[in-house]
């Protein structure tokens, strides 16, 4: 069987990057991005990349790192801001930037993995999201047409892997990440645990092997918090 | 007196009702969580994909692959369960969810709501807000009657960009609570009722500070 665990980062991106490819980076905000896998993108020199994620990383962290070294051309996401760096390199024109729903984005690239070319939603509808798209009514409904995404390589991030590339991850650490997985031509994988066949229960697996081309071993595991929110504890009465 | 932001979010929270999935915006609709009435019992979704959401964690115990949509770190109960992206959006935008709770920047009277951009200054995004008023049950409006330059947020029609036509049900301000009958289905809505005044405030306040046409309800 085709050894899918590479030894670092670099390896894993051998052979599969490209100026002016398209890119899928998972995460929400700061939470499950593939944080080793970005630098090592950053390593490769890789230009005028077109990235798809939610968010663009903060400063000094995730994607943030590709945007200070000008390596990306344009972004597909959802949600921009708290980032400075972006908003520079945006009013100067130097970044374009297409802003979509969160859930119609989220459902673009799970149609793009799917196979599903296009379909019809009613998020955006009457808003300037929908200008210069089809739309149509259903049952006396009026709906949009969004079309898929699909990217030729998708870096996500997971917190278990068995070699077949099985994986599961780690609660809300999940977001945009399985969808990803389906909808990258090249799909790498960064975990926190590579356990032995057999390890994962088949039947809780997240993202079946089938979606997953390289696996690597997170050596970045920063997980920096954007908003560390606490109560205190209840004082204990005598 | 006009409510305050806490009493603004308690107004809201008696919108709930036993058995209720719910998303609630950031900024005053997160403080609804605090006044859920005695005896009953919602679960809150997250849209980066949880629902079931707990309180925020004691100090030492956040977890970073534990956040909420807000970016907040928060806990999960017995009953919680995590999932993707496009299956949070799939609930929300599939009719699942039986209330939100959103801020706004503006409301008009056919139910229509402005609330992630403003043209000319830095776009950030609009997240799941759209996704969130085309998709949920019923949409609550929680926000000031007035911005800063004290002209009203309740209007005849949105100045600003929209986030979603003919979606908003409810609106709660500092000095009263509006139904918003919006149209649907093809049928026309009835607009705005002007349901409770904060207490102290006067049916004449409401009226100089409100762009919109409104009826009166049956409160007074």
């Amino acid at each position: 069987m085709k050894n899918k665990i590479y030894d670092s980062a670099a390896a894993a991106l051998e052979g599969v990057v490209f100026d002016g490819m398209t890119l899928m980076s998972g995460g929400f905000g700061l939470s499950g991005n593939p944080e080793t896998l970005i630098p090592a993108l950053k390593d490769t020199g890789v230009k005028n990349l077109t990235v798809i994620s939610n968010n663009c990383g903060a400063d000094g962290f995730g994607l943030w790192m590709l945007l200070n070294n000008g390596q990306i051309r344009k972004m597909i996401s959802s949600y921009v801001g708290e980032n400075k760096l972006f908003e520079q390199l945006y009013l100067s024109g130097e970044l374009a930037l297409e802003l979509n729903p969160q859930g119609t984005l989220a459902e673009r690239i799970r149609a793009g993995g799917a196979g599903i070319p296009a379909f019809y939603t009613k998020t955006g509808v009457g808003t300037v999201v929908a200008e210069g798209k089809p739309v149509e009514d259903f049952e006396g409904e009026t709906y949009v047409r969004e079309t898929w995404l699909r990217a030729d390589l998708a870096i996500i991030k997971a917190w278990k892997a068995d070699p077949e590339g099985n994986l599961m991850f780690r609660m809300t650490a999940r977001n945009f990440n399985p969808v990803m997985a389906t909808a990258g031509k090249v799909t790498i994988v960064e975990v926190e645990e590579i356990v032995e066949a057999g390890e994962l229960d088949a039947n809780a697996i997240h993202t079946p092997g089938i979606y997953v081309d390289r696996i690597i071993l997170s050596t970045i595991n920063e997980k920096r918090i954007e908003k560390l929110t606490t109560r205190p504890r209840e004082t204990e009465t005598a | 007196m006009a409510w305050t932001r806490d009493e603004m979010a308690a107004r809201a929270a008696r919108e709930l009702q036993d058995g209720f999935y719910v998303n609630l915006g950031i900024g005053i609709p997160t403080l609804v969580a605090n006044h859920i009435p005695e005896g009953v019992h919602v679960t809150l979704q997250s849209e980066n994909g949880m629902l079931g959401m707990g309180p925020f964690p004691y100090e030492g115990e956040a977890d970073p692959d534990l956040i909420n949509a807000g970016k907040q770190t928060i806990t999960k109960l017995p009953t919680s369960s995590f999932f993707d992206s496009a299956q949070s959006f799939a609930m929300i935008r599939g009719g699942h969810i039986d209330l939100t709770v959103l801020g706004a920047m503006e409301v008009a009277q056919n139910g229509d709501i402005a609330n992630w951009t403003i043209p000319g200054k830095m776009v950030k995004g609009m997240g799941g807000a759209m996704d969130l008023v085309a998709g949920v049950k019923r949409v609550i409006v929680v926000m000031d009657h007035a911005n800063k330059a004290g002209q009203s947020k309740v209007l005849k029609r949105c100045a600003l960009p929209l986030t979603g036509a003919a979606c908003v049900d409810m609106v709660i301000t500092d000095l009263c609570v509006f139904d918003l009958d919006r149209p649907k289905n093809g049928k026309e809505g009835g607009g705005l009722t002007l349901l409770e005044l904060a207490p102290g405030v006067t049916l004449d306040e409401v009226r100089a500070k409100t762009e919109a046409d409104f009826q009166l309800g049956t409160f007074a």
